[in-house]
C-alpha cells in the first residue's frame, strides 16, 4: 500500500521546540486522517534545526466508499417538509425509496458517498494541520498573516511517490528540498521516505534526533575514552544539541589550568549554559577534567582546528569573567552582604528580599525547635541563605544560587552545617532531585518553602490552572517530599496554615500518593473528618485505610456502611429529621440489635483510643471485628418496622454504625 | 576573499556589502543611544508599508557596561554595523551568510550556527523573534525579524541584523584584549578609545550628576509629550526627545540611584513616549518625499 511523505523545510527551528513541533504535527494528521475514514500501517516522525518530516505508511489509494440512509417524512407530508428533507441530505426524490412502517409509508434518502482519493484528502489535511500547529512563540515574515516558528522555505509531499499538491505560506508543495547549509549544494530530488532518508544523509543530514544522539554520545565517549576520561552524563544537553546540528561533529577543547580551581559548578554552568559544551572528568573523580566536547554542525576542512581553536578562545573570555566575579565576591562576606537584600525587592506587596529573611529567619527558628535541630544554625543559615543574590557570580549565572552562597560562607568560615542549609534550602528543585536529611537544611528548607506559601496564599496570588508563576505548587510539592521522607512530626497547622493552604496541600499530596498507588478518594475519606496538619499521621491512617479495603472484611464493610447510610438518606428525607443521638437498649425486639449496639459501644472508644495513640493498625482490626454483627443486623432485622418505635431505634442504632466508621473517615467519600 | 585585516577595514567591507544589496549607507544618528536599533533609520522606518532598506554603523552606549578599561571585551561605548530591509527578502539568510564569506569568515573552517534567541525591548516596546549567529560558539550577530516596535504590528516584517563589531574584529584579528585591535595599520584601538573608556566609566558611574540628570529625564520626557499631543505630530524631534530621555535613564541606572520598582517605572515612562512617537510616525507621511524639479527624477531613473 502507499506511503505519504511530508517534509516542512524552514529557517532554524528553536531546539527545544523541534521534538513538540512534530509530535504535534503528527497528531494533527494522522488525526485527520482517521477523521476522514483513512487508516494505515504506521507513522513515524523526524525533527531537526531545518526540518520537521513525517512518514506515513500503508495509506490506501482511497477512502472507503460509504453509503448511509436516511429515514424522511411520511408519503403525503407536506411538500415544505419534504423539500425540506431533500435538500438537507442532498438528494432528489427519485433517489429516495418509500419504506413503509405499522403507521403507513415514508420516504427514505440513500445518501451514496464515493471514497476520495488518499491524495487529495492529504492535500486537504496538511495545510490544515500546519495552520494549527500550536508553537509556544510564532511568527508572521513576508508571507502575509500565516504564522509559523520561523519562515517557512518548502514543503515536499509525496503519496506513493507523487506531489501532492498544496500551498501554505505562500509555498507550494514539491519534491525538492535541500541538505546540510555548508556541506551541500543545490536541490534534492525525492520520492519516497527510503530515498529521502538516504538522499538527505548523503547531503550531510542526518535525519533522526535519536540517530544524532547517539553519534554524539558514542564519539564524546570515545573522545574523552582515548583521553583517558569519562563523559559527565547530561540529558538534557544531549537533547539540546542534537537539535542544533544537522551533521554533529564531536571536537574536544582544553580549559586553561588558571580556571581550573573556579568551583566546579561554575565551570559546568559556563561550559552548559552559554556554550553547550559537555563536561569531562576523570573515571571515579568528582572534579573536572581540563577538557571539554563541544558539538559542532561541520566537518571543516582542516578537521575542526580552527573550530576548536574559537571555542577555546570564548570559553576562555567566559571563564575570565566568571573568576573575576569570583575573586570580586570573596573580597566581602555574606554576612555583610544581607543589609544589601534591603534594595533588592522581593515582591511588590511583599516587600524586600531582607525583609523576606527577617521572616524566613524567624520560622526556621521555630521549626529547628519542632524537628530538634540546631536552632542558633538553622536561624544563621536562614539569614545567610538569600546573601549570594548580589553577588556577582550569582548576578551572572543566577541558577547557581544556593550553590554559590555555601562556597562563600565555607570561606568566611561558617559551619559547615549553615554553609549546606544556605545551599540545601532550595531543594528539591524537581522531582528527581534530592531531598537533604540533614535537620539544619531541612529547618531552612521549610522555612524557605512555607513561608513563600503563606505570603502568596496572603496576598491572594495562587496559583491558577494555567499559571503558577511564584512556583507554589513546587514549593508545596517540596514541603511534603521533606516532610514524608524525613518523616517529620510536624504539624503545619501550628505554623499558621489556613484553610484554602491545606486544601492546596491536600491536592498535592494526592499528587505525590498517587505515584504510591493511594486513592485520592481515601485521601478525601480521612482528611474530611479531621483537620490535620501532621502529614505523616495521616498519610499512616490513610494507607491502613486503603489496606482495610481491599480486604474482604473491609470491602463488605463498606457495603454495609452503603446500606445503612442509604437507609438513613431515605428516611431521614423522608421524616425531615435526623437521626443521630443513641438507641434505647431496652426497644431492641432481636438479638442482633443488641450484639451490634454492644460490638458499637465497644468499637467507639478504642477507634478512638487507636487513632489518638497512632495504632492504626489497632484500629482497623477494630473496624474489622464489626463486620459480623452488621452482617447478622442486616440479615436478620428490617429496620422500616411497622412499629414507628421500632422503626426510629433501629434507624438509630444504624446512625451510630455511621458515626462510628466516621471516626476514621468519611466512607461517603470513597468511590468504587 | 582577504580578511578584514583592521577594525575599520571590517566597517568599509560590511559598508560595501550591504550597499551592494541595495541598502542605504547611512551614518551614525547623532543622539547618544544604546543600540543601533534606537536610530530612528530602524525604529521610525520599521513601521509603516513603505519599503526601506539601509545598513549604518552605530556608537551605542551601554553606561553599565563600563569597566574602566580593564575588561578584555566589555565596554561602555563600542560600534554596532546594523542592517535593516523592509520587507525582509527571502533569501536574507543567505544574504547574511555571504557578508561573513566577505569578511573573511570561511564558512568551511568554521561552525556557524542559528541559535534561538528572541529579541525584546521594554523601552521601544518592540519584540522579534530570531537567532543569535554563532561562529564556534561566539555570538557575532542578532539576527530579527521585528514583530513589533512601540506596541505596533510591523507590516511588512522587516529583518535586522546586528554585527558587533569590537567581537567580530577581535575574532577577525585573532585578538584577545578589545584594546589591542588594530583600527587601521597605524593605530591600536586602545589610542582611540582607551582613556575614553576609563574616564567615561568614572562618569556613568561616579561623577554623573544624578539630581541634574533626573531634571533632564523629566524635561526630555515633557518635550516629548508636547510634541505629539493634541493635534501635534512631530514624530521626528518627538523621537529626539525620547532617546535622550532613554539614554538618561540608562546613566541613572549606573550610577545606582534607581530602585528595583523605580526601574520598572522609568522603562514604562519611556516604552510610553517610543509608542506616541511610533504612533505619530504612522498618522505623518513617514518619509514620502516627490521630487521638486522633474528633471532630477529623471536622471535618477
Amino acid at each position: 500500500m502507499p506511503d505519504f511523505l511530508l517534509e516542512l523545510f524552514s529557517e532554524e527551528i528553536p531546539a527545544r521546540m523541534q521534538v513538540a513541533g512534530v509530535k504535534d504535527l503528527e497528531r494533527l494528521v494522522v488525526g485527520g486522517l482517521s477523521d476522514r475514514g483513512l487508516l494505515f500501517e504506521g507513522a513515524k516522525s523526524f525533527s531537526g534545526p531545518r526540518r520537521l518530516a513525517l512518514a506515513i505508511a500503508g495509506l490506501p489509494a482511497k477512502q472507503p466508499d460509504t453509503r448511509e440512509e436516511r429515514k424522511g417524512p411520511r408519503v403525503g407530508a407536506p411538500e415544505k417538509a419534504l423539500e425540506g428533507f431533500l435538500r438537507s441530505a442532498g438528494v432528489t426524490l427519485d433517489q429516495c425509496s418509500k419504506q413503509s412502517d405499522a403507521k403507513g409509508g415514508f420516504y427514505v434518502a440513500v445518501i451514496a458517498r464515493e471514497g476520495r482519493a488518499t491524495a487529495e484528502v492529504l492535500a486537504e489535511i496538511v495545510p490544515e494541520a500546519m495552520a494549527k500547529l500550536p508553537w509556544p512563540k510564532s511568527m508572521r515574515w513576508t508571507a502575509g498573516t500565516t504564522r509559523w516558528v520561523r519562515p517557512l522555505h518548502g514543503i515536499v509531499a509525496t503519496f506513493d511517490g507523487e506531489v501532492v499538491p498544496f500551498e501554505f505560506a505562500n509555498v507550494k508543495s514539491g519534491n525538492t528540498t535541500f541538505g546540510h547549509r555548508f556541506l551541500s549544494h543545490g536541490p534534492i530530488q525525492v520520492r519516497r521516505f527510503e530515498d529521502y532518508e538516504k538522499k538527505l544523509r548523503d547531503a550531510h543530514v542526518i535525519l533522526d534526533a535519536a540517530e544524532r544522539k547517539e553519534i554524539i554520545l558514542h564519539e564524546v565517549k570515545q573522545k574523552a575514552f582515548a583521553l583517558g576520561l569519562e563523559l559527565v552524563e547530561d540529558e538534557g544537553l544531549l537533547d539540546e544539541v542534537a537539535g542544533l546540528a544537522e551533521w554533529p561533529v564531536v571536537l574536544i577543547g582544553r580549559i586553561e589550568d588558571d580556571f581550573m580551581d573556579l568551583p566546579p559548578e561554575i565551570l559546568r554552568t559556563s561550559m552548559r549554559t552559554h556554550q553547550k559544551y559537555f563536561a569531562l572528568r576523570s573515571p571515579g573523580k568528582e572534579s573536572l577534567a581540563d577538557r571539554f566536547a563541544v558539538v559542532s554542525n561541520m566537518a571543516a576542512r582542516d578537521g575542526g582546528k580552527e573550530i576548536v581553536a574559537g571555542n577555546e578562545r570564548v570559553l576562555r573570555a567566559r571563564l575570565s569573567d566568571a573568576k573575576f566575579f569570583w575573586d570580586q565576591d570573596r573580597k566581602r562576606s555574606l554576612e555583610s552582604r544581607v543589609d544589601d537584600l534591603k534594595n533588592i525587592v522581593f515582591h511588590a506587596k511583599l516587600g524586600t528580599q531582607y525583609e523576606r529573611v527577617e521572616r524566613i529567619e524567624a520560622l526556621a527558628g521555630e521549626i529547628a525547635e519542632r524537628i530538634g535541630a540546631d536552632v542558633a544554625m538553622a536561624k544563621r543559615a536562614a539569614r545567610l541563605c538569600k546573601a549570594d543574590l548580589t553577588t556577582g557570580v550569582v548576578g551572572e549565572f543566577p541558577e547557581l544560587q544556593g550553590v554559590m552562597g555555601r562556597y562563600y560562607a565555607l570561606h568566611d568560615g561558617e559551619a559547615p552545617e549553615v554553609a549546606d542549609a544556605v545551599r540545601d534550602h532550595y531543594k528539591p528543585q524537581g522531582p528527581n532531585d534530592a531531598v537533604p536529611s540533614a535537620p539544619v537544611s531541612i529547618a531552612v528548607g521549610l522555612a524557605d518553602k512555607l513561608h513563600t506559601l503563606f505570603e502568596f496564599f496572603r496576598i491572594d496570588e495562587k496559583p491558577t490552572g494555567s499559571g503558577d508563576p511564584y512556583a507554589l505548587r513546587r514549593a508545596a510539592l517540596g514541603t511534603l517530599r521533606l516532610i514524608f521522607e524525613n518523616r517529620l512530626r510536624l504539624s503545619l497547622l501550628e505554623s499558621g496554615l489556613s484553610d484554602d493552604l491545606l486544601e492546596f496541600f491536600v491536592d498535592r499530596l494526592k499528587v505525590v500518593l498517587r505515584a504510591r498507588e493511594i486513592r485520592h478518594d481515601v485521601v478525601d475519606a480521612v482528611f474530611s473528618i479531621r483537620k490535620d496538619g501532621d502529614f505523616v499521621r495521616r498519610v499512616d491512617l490513610i494507607e491502613a485505610l486503603q489496606n482495610f479495603l481491599k480486604s474482604d472484611d473491609g470491602s463488605n464493610l463498606l457495603v454495609a456502611y452503603r446500606r445503612a447510610a442509604n437507609i438513613l438518606k431515605v428516611e431521614e428525607k423522608k421524616d425531615n429529621r435526623s437521626y443521630d443521638g443513641r438507641p434505647d437498649p431496652k426497644r431492641f425486639a432481636t438479638p442482633e440489635e443488641g450484639a451490634l449496639f454492644e460490638a458499637l459501644s465497644n468499637a467507639m472508644p478504642q477507634i478512638t483510643d487507636g487513632i489518638m495513640e497512632e495504632r492504626f493498625g489497632d484500629t482497623i482490626r477494630v473496624m474489622a471485628k464489626l463486620r459480623p454483627p452488621v452482617d447478622a443486623f442486616f440479615d436478620e432485622v428490617i429496620v422500616n418496622a411497622p412499629e414507628p418505635e421500632l422503626r426510629r431505634n433501629r434507624l438509630l442504632l444504624l446512625s451510630r454504625l455511621r458515626a462510628t466508621l466516621h471516626l476514621v473517615a468519611d466512607f461517603s467519600k470513597i468511590e468504587g | 576573499m582577504p580578511k578584514a585585516r583592521t577594525f575599520q577595514d571590517l566597517i568599509l567591507t560590511l559598508q560595501n556589502f550591504w550597499a551592494g544589496q541595495g541598502c542605504l549607507i547611512l551614518q551614525p544618528y547623532d543622539i547618544e543611544m544604546g543600540a543601533g536599533t534606537f536610530h530612528p533609520a530602524t525604529t521610525l522606518r520599521a513601521l509603516g508599508p513603505r519599503p526601506w532598506r539601509a545598513a549604518y554603523v552605530q556608537p551605542s552606549r551601554r553606561p553599565k557596561d563600563g569597566r574602566y578599561g580593564e575588561n578584555p571585551n566589555r565596554l561602555q561605548h563600542y560600534y554596532q554595523f546594523q542592517a535593516i530591509l523592509k520587507p525582509a527578502p527571502d533569501d536574507i539568510q543567505e544574504i547574511y551568510l555571504k557578508s561573513l564569506d566577505a569578511i573573511g569568515v570561511d564558512p568551511g573552517l568554521h561552525d556557524i550556527r542559528f541559535v534561538e534567541d528572541d529579541w525584546e525591548s521594554p523601552t521601544l516596546g518592540a519584540w522579534g523573534l530570531g537567532w543569535e549567529v554563532w561562529c564556534d560558539g561566539m555570538e557575532i550577530s542578532q539576527f530579527t525579524y521585528f514583530q513589533q516596535v512601540g506596541g505596533i504590528d510591523c507590516d511588512p516584517v522587516s529583518a535586522e541584523i546586528t554585527y558587533g563589531l569590537e567581537r567580530l574584529a577581535m575574532y577577525v584579528q585573532n585578538v584577545e584584549f578589545v584594546y589591542d585591535l588594530a583600527y587601521n595599520e597605524h593605530f591600536r584601538y586602545g589610542e582611540v578609545f582607551h582613556q575614553n573608556e576609563i574616564e567615561q566609566s568614572a562618569y556613568n558611574f561616579e561623577l554623573a550628576d544624578t539630581d541634574m540628570l533626573k531634571r533632564h529625564f523629566e524635561d526630555a520626557e515633557k518635550e516629548c509629550k508636547a510634541l505629539i499631543g493634541g493635534n501635534r505630530k512631530m514624530a521626528l524631534p518627538a523621537y529626539d526627545q525620547c532617546i535622550k530621555a532613554s539614554h538618561v535613564f540608562n546613566l541613572l541606572e549606573a550610577r545606582g540611584v534607581i530602585s528595583v520598582t523605580e526601574r520598572a517605572a522609568y522603562i514604562a515612562r519611556v516604552r510610553a513616549l517610543a509608542k506616541g512617537c511610533c504612533e505619530a510616525w504612522l498618522a505623518s507621511p513617514m518619509g514620502e518625499y516627490k521630487p521638486r524639479y522633474a528633471a532630477h527624477a529623471e536622471d535618477r531613473s
